[in-house]
């Protein structure tokens, strides 16, 4: 492990510049480039989804950005603190009711980890096509002392109980501890791992 | 006579001994026997470790059908089986209980590695949670190449293996 | 005396001595690839935690070392007998990420590909379910029967099980000469068959006293636990990701989905069954209705790279919404890939069901979920 360590940290230095430009969460359909969505498109398509933005964007203002609005897809940044209340608009307002997937992005010259929660509705027949991406930010530490360091989150498991196993496995690949959830415990690395999280871009898998 | 030779100082080391005897005894003439009847009941453990599980499971249906070779499905309990089959990837939570189940077994015991995630770690060659095959581990008879193997393949394994056990002396085992 | 301190998520359990508690796999001919927990009151289960991650391989962190086609191969191994539809949502991605268009006749083909799959798929877990119920004639059926399909897509692809089919941009090779016909045929022979299940299999007395009114998952439990495919549709969810938002070309065909009520492991074994007849007609009319000539995959630049932009794709599989979010940040290399996995998704009303029940019935509660532990593991 140790050896591995060594040169895990010797990589890092020299990968450091390249994703310094990589993170910036860009803005594609505000200003799309003529090659991905026609003009004719962007005209048609926000109606419904723009409908969904805008209401989350009034009811908090400050504490959310918009991303993106795709066909079918809506992207929002909320902040660390408002993500609880975002998330139970979402629920009790726009009548999302459960979560797809929570991916976990490491963004390590922001020294920031993202969490994106994908929900979308089984029981509202309008929004049967529809994601909306809630996407939050947790500081990152350089030195992870999972569950004990600063990269801490509010969970969103008393709201949506289908994040319960997905966010253990946020936890565990990223240190990302989610305050709130009961269960904070390891779901599929094995029992002994002491190495850093496995999804943090400073973690190299071996020869790589 | 016999009787003046055994003691009770040194009936230990008589019955230590009686072994060596029957096994020297026995091993040529019923050693052929012995094995015959090892090659035609082999029975592997049912321990899945990844994806050629389902290259294992087609292989026991009725369109290969291994049982006519003498290996019977996965069924049985882990203290009559005497073959493991490593079905693909050993990870690093999966590696001791592997061993774990490998010791519990009663001798004599074979193995096969089934995929080259086994023998080497195959695509998985640079993941952080995969061992590069399981040779570290436990002592392999015969290596199956493929990603997965057809079952073909493995049917060739388990012959391989027979005709290795055909060549083994019995006598280690008895 | 102290109690020591324990890092954060662990406790010490006290011995009972009412309260037993089972280590089952992952060497069990009950559980597959991972261990469940379970404690038990008598014959009763009164607390279960599940256990997977005995096959995790880190695909995730793989994908961010190869770029966009090299991902194809490993991203598939997750359910190898699945393979099309595994890669389904990768490949709407990326082509999405890339911005290219595909031909018609490509799409008919994926569609065929990725039903003939989810039968494959369907008929292991059937031959599976088989084997946990002590029902051996049900493993035999499926097992061989499977074959026919195996066959087929042999033929298309080259493998047996791990196809790479799909690839940006279309598929890897056009369809054999004189495909269509053997297809047909042995997909109405294929139908046949499965048919004649209901007399061995579904409505078979024994199979229902075991599995009618055990674990039963509520609409309501199951709409708040997030689960998907056959265990959403048997609690009486009508969400089919074929019908609501249909990818390729889906809306084109005429099919339906199935639907059941009462929730319980009966209902959910019953569903894949009734799927892959859909899947049937499916392939049919998309033998029908496919442009009969034309290219069938668009030339991919060598590397090739998405500006900086995120999607999230979905499609049905045989086991339900499988989702992928790809991050990509301007390199041939996938910043993030995501696989949300439906086995994963519904590992989770997995001790829900559990408790309350007897320990007997624990291995069909658990295969009815439709649960692969490899993917679930990823
Ligand atoms: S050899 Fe291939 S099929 Fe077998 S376990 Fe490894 S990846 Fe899976």
């Amino acid at each position: 492990m140790s050896s591995e360590k060594e040169t895990v940290e010797k990589k890092t230095e020299d990968s450091k510049p390249s994703s310094a430009q990589a993170p910036e969460k860009p803005i594609p359909t505000k200003k799309p480039t003529p090659t991905k969505t026609s003009p004719k498109e962007e005209v048609e398509l926000p109606a419904f989804e723009k409908g969904i933005a805008d209401k989350i964007i009034e009811n908090f203002g400050e504490k959310t950005t918009l991303t993106f609005v795709k066909p079918d897809r809506v992207g929002i940044k909320v902040t660390r603190e408002a993500i609880h209340e975002v998330a139970e608009f979402a629920r009790d307002v726009l009548n999302y009711d459960h979560v797809d997937s929570v991916a976990g992005v490491d963004y390590p010259a922001d020294k920031e980890i993202e969490v994106v929660y994908h929900l979308s509705s089984y029981t509202d027949p309008t929004l049967d096509r529809q994601i909306l991406e809630l996407a939050t930010r947790a500081q990152r530490e350089d030195d992870p002392i999972p569950g004990n360091d600063a990269t801490k989150l509010p969970s969103l498991r008393d709201i949506f109980y289908s994040v319960e196993f997905h966010e253990r496995e946020v936890f565990e690949m990223l240190g990302v501890y989610f305050e709130g959830h009961p269960d904070n415990r390891r779901l599929l690395l094995p029992e002994d791992w002491a190495d850093l999280p496995p999804l943090r871009k400073d973690f190299r898998n071996k020869g790589r | 006579m016999l009787k003046d030779l055994i003691t009770p100082q040194n009936a230990n080391v008589f019955v230590g001994k009686l072994g060596d005897i029957l096994e020297k005894a026995i091993d040529k003439p019923l050693g052929y026997a012995i094995n015959w009847g090892r090659i035609w009941s082999l029975w592997p453990v049912h321990i899945e470790t990844a994806c050629c599980s389902v290259e294992f499971g087609a292989a026991s249906s009725p369109r290969y059908d291994v049982e006519r070779f003498g290996i019977i499905e996965a069924f049985g309990s882990l203290r009559q089986c005497d073959l493991v089959v490593v079905q693909g990837t050993i990870t690093r939570k999966m590696a001791p209980r592997l061993r774990l189940v490998y010791d519990q077994m009663p001798e004599p015991k074979y193995v096969i590695a089934m995929g080259a995630c086994a023998i080497t770690g195959g695509l998985y060659f640079d993941s952080y949670n995969v061992l590069p095959g399981i040779d570290g581990i436990l002592p392999v008879d015969v290596y199956v190449p493929g990603c997965p193997p057809r079952p073909e393949t493995l049917i060739q394994g388990c012959m391989l293996l027979q005709e290795k056990i055909k060549r083994m002396k019995a006598r280690k085992f008895v | 005396m102290s109690t020591p301190t324990l890092p954060p998520g662990l406790a010490i359990q006290k011995a009972d001595e009412r309260i037993m508690t089972l280590n089952v796999g992952p060497q069990h001919p009950g559980s597959g690839h991972m261990r469940i927990v379970v404690q038990i009151d008598g014959d009763y289960i009164v607390a279960c935690d599940p256990d997977p991650g005995y096959v995790h391989r880190g695909e995730e962190k793989m994908a961010e070392y190869r770029n966009y086609v090299l991902n194809i191969p490993h991203l598939e191994r997750p359910v190898i007998h699945d393979s099309c539809n595994i890669l389904y949502p990768y490949v709407l991605g990326v082509e999405e990420l890339l911005g290219l268009e595909i031909t018609e006749r490509a799409k008919y083909v994926r569609v065929i590909a990725a039903e003939l799959n989810r039968c494959v798929y369907t008929m292991y877990w059937l031959a599976i379910y088989g084997i946990f119920l002590g029902h051996s004639t049900m493993f035999m059926w499926p097992a061989g029967d499977r074959e026919l399909l195996i066959d087929l897509l042999e033929k298309m692809t080259g493998a047996r099980v791990t196809h790479s089919y799909f690839i940006p941009g279309g598929i890897r090779n056009d369809l054999p000469a004189n495909f269509e016909d053997v297809c047909l045929r042995q997909v109405n022979y294929f139908e046949k068959r499965i048919k004649e299940y209901a007399d061995v299999f579904y409505d078979n007395p024994i199979l229902i006293s075991r599995t009618e009114k055990t674990g039963v998952l509520s609409r309501e439990d199951a709409i708040r636990l997030g689960t998907t495919g056959s265990v959403l549709r048997a609690s009486g969810v009508d969400y089919d990701v074929r019908k609501k938002e249909p990818y390729d070309v889906y809306d084109e065909l005429d099919f339906q989905t199935n639907v059941m009520k009462s929730g319980d492991s009966y209902a959910r074994s019953r569903i894949p069954w009734l799927d892959m007849m859909e899947s049937c007609r499916i392939i049919r009319d998309a033998l029908q209705k496919m442009p009969k000539s034309g290219s069938v995959r668009v030339k991919l630049k060598p590397n090739p790279k998405g500006g900086i932009d995120s999607v999230y794709k979905r499609i049905e599989s045989g086991r339900g919404a499988l989702g992928c979010y790809i991050v990509s940040d301007k390199k041939p290399e996938p910043y993030r890939v995501k696989l949300s996995v439906p086995s994963f998704r519904n590992l989770i009303a997995l001790p829900h069901l559990l408790i309350g029940e007897k320990l007997g019935n624990m291995p069909s509660i658990y295969w009815s979920l439709n649960y692969w532990p490899v993917e679930a593991d990823r």
